[in-house]
């Protein structure tokens, strides 16, 4: 499970680190997309990646991170999928205000002369 | 119970939250009710920092104060701590803002929608990142303080602003989530986000995990050096503060200190001499990229013709500045850049502030004014009446080119100004170097010499090209509501120059507390069971 999770977190921040240098506005957000998301899959398994624990505590069991879930870095993720959801709205909504004043979606504001 | 006056420390980020939403419910419309509020919650502020700040310079005891939101205890919690140097930062975040806030309400804040607000949250967010404890409670209060600094880097639109504002807000994004990687490798590897116990514990872990510990920590390090500007990581700062409105660019003179500050706390309580192994971790890369960001900002002031520009440059000298005297690790010389710092801020804010106000004699910034106000369709009659009862000094542009003179004194770093004193206080501890460090320390002084000479040849010919020259237009007219915040942050530096002795040995204080951290994980793990 550990080589697919990293796979995965290296697929998804490769390509999102290659769209974040692509010179059109909309490339950039959806590159900033790809690496929050697997900057989350990254917070997330830090918490160690072990499958069939209880959320929180089982009645009776100790309260240990080897009878029961980290639960730290899910609160963590979460948090962090709220923060960048907002901003990349707030960032959405500059990239088409962008758009509107220079007319392209270029991310200096102007094509580039050729 | 704990007395009331403890709940004193959260008020710095209640006030400004509360008072924010408070403005977003009552709207733009009722533009005097907000005025009120945001006058009444900025000066607040001020009263409470400077209460905070009394109380954090008292005895040894009282020096670190810990508040358990919801009396968690601190493992579990999150905790907000008080000490010298948050104090610090706390009264010169409100005293900014209360004098970018005063230029503001001259004009500014009817150029665009939602400014009281959002710069309320601006304060929020600022006097939380140097309140809190917690790693983790530090990346959302970067987030509250960046989410905030969007908007006001956009208030008052136009092509520049948005051109500058896609690249500002793209870069820190990208920043955040180098952060939310280094925070989450460092809980991983240790296990806790409490800023102490991670101290307490670092020095104790396996030699396998170090490594990681450290990478952790540079990365997160890359998100504090991407705020704060250094090279090769702060060429979008001259581009986005130039092109902020003046007000706006005051507030963020300060918003790049954050990531100086966070750098030298967690720097010093992470990697400070009782680190073991890791002790000095990633200094002299400090003092290296402090060394290459002086030298771009002085090749930036000096290859610069726009007078905003030069005030951006001169924010990544300042930030390069303290950087590398922070790298140093010495604690002679943190005192210094404590002392720089405190001194730099205001000078750069009012650089930004007296920009705007000489530049709107060239009808520049007039202009865009004019069209944003256009497109907001405000009554513009009733405002024109309102500014002519400001009083228009006379000779404006001598009382101007005089504030400029002492901005341009400060920056460089010339006696007998506050700036004079910074740089000698750094200098001094700086220059008896004997070992393997010396190269680098005589290049540090050199590069803290050369800097403010380029900075006063810049600013000379800048200041020449703008009050020197026989009028064109009209002379602008300036209310004293405007020159009022200048001569304010001017004054500051001033009673800084005069008090020179008790605000030095309050850095040097502060400074040993930072290099020496019983007091401060003494704090904060007492309020653990």
């Amino acid at each position: 499970m550990e080589l697919v999770v990293a796979l995965g977190i290296g697929v998804l921040t490769g390509s999102g680190m290659w769209l974040l240098l692509r010179p059109r506005t909309f490339q950039v957000i959806m590159g900033l997309s790809l690496l929050s998301y697997a900057v989350n899959l990254f917070i997330f398994s830090t918490g160690g990646l072990r499958t069939g624990l209880a959320p929180v505590l089982e009645p009776g069991a100790v309260g240990s991170l080897a009878n029961h879930a980290d639960p730290l870095p899910q609160a963590l993720v979460l948090t962090a999928i709220v923060i960048s959801f907002a901003t990349t709205a707030l960032f959405l909504v500059v990239l088409i205000a962008s758009r509107g004043l220079t007319g392209t979606d270029h991310v200096d504001g102007r094509e580039r002369e050729r | 119970m704990m007395p009331w006056t403890s709940h004193l420390m959260i008020a710095p980020i209640i006030l400004p939250l509360l008072v924010g939403a408070l403005m977003v419910l009552a709207g733009e419309r009722r533009r005097m009710l907000v005025t009120g509020l945001a006058i009444a919650s900025t000066t607040a502020l001020v009263v409470i920092a400077i209460l905070l700040l009394l109380r954090a310079s008292g005895t040894e005891e009282t020096a670190t104060q810990v508040y358990r939101l919801g009396n968690w205890p601190a493992q579990f919690g999150i905790v907000l701590v008080l000490d010298r140097l948050s104090a610090l930062m706390l009264v010169l975040t409100a005293l900014l803002g209360l004098c970018a806030l005063t230029f503001a309400l001259a004009r500014w804040h009817k150029a665009g929608a939602h400014f009281h607000p959002l710069f309320q949250f601006q304060l929020m967010g600022l006097n939380g990142a140097f309140l809190t404890g917690d790693l983790f409670n530090l990346f959302v209060f970067f987030e509250v303080m960046l989410a905030a600094s969007y908007g006001l880097v956009l208030h008052g639109s136009g092509t520049a602003r948005v051109r500058a504002g896609l690249h500002y807000i793209a870069i820190n994004l990208a920043a955040s989530l180098l952060f939310l990687v280094g925070v989450s490798m460092l809980y991983g590897l240790v296990g806790t986000l409490n800023m102490a116990d991670l101290a307490s514990r670092i020095p104790a872990l396996p030699a396998q995990d170090r490594g990681l510990v450290e990478a952790g920590a540079a990365i997160l390090g890359i998100a504090f050096l991407i705020k704060a500007g250094m090279w090769p990581m702060g060429f979008w700062l001259p581009t986005t503060y130039a092109a902020a409105s003046a007000p706006a660019a005051a507030i963020l003179s300060i918003l790049s200190k954050v990531g100086v500050y966070a750098l030298l706390r967690i720097w010093l309580l992470f990697f400070g001499e009782g680190a073991g192994d890791s002790a000095g971790f990633g200094g002299t890369w400090l003092v290296v990229g402090g060394l290459l960001t002086i030298a771009f900002g002085s090749i930036a002031v000096l290859a610069t013709q726009n007078m905003a520009r030069l005030a951006g440059a001169a924010v990544l000298v300042s930030s390069g500045t303290l950087l590398a005297a922070i790298g140093v690790g010495q604690v002679g010389v943190t005192a210094g850049a404590l002392f720089y710092l405190a001194s730099s801020v205001p000078g750069i804010a009012a650089l930004f502030l007296l920009i705007e106000l000489a530049e709107r004699g060239r009808d520049v910034g007039a202009d865009v004014l004019a069209v944003t106000r256009e497109a907001f369709g405000e009554a513009e009659e009733e405002d024109m009446e309102d500014e002519e009862i400001g009083v228009a000094i006379p000779a404006a542009k001598a009382v101007l080119g005089m504030s400029f003179f002492a901005c341009a004194l400060l920056l460089a770093g010339l006696p007998p100004l506050s700036g004079f004193l910074a740089k000698f206080a750094m200098l001094a501890p700086l220059l008896p170097s004997e070992g393997e460090a010396g190269l680098l320390r005589w290049t540090l002084s050199a590069a803290l010499l050369l800097s403010g000479l380029a900075t006063i040849i810049a600013m000379t010919r800048a200041g020449i090209d703008a009050f020197w020259v026989t009028p064109e237009g009209n002379l602008p007219r300036i209310g004293l509501m405007e020159f009022a915040p200048v001569l304010l942050l001017l004054a500051l530096s001033l009673a800084m120059t005069v008090g020179a002795g008790p605000v030095l040995q309050y850095m040097q204080v502060t400074a040993d507390a930072l290099h020496a951290p019983t007091a401060y994980l003494r704090g904060v793990m007492g309020a653990m069971p």
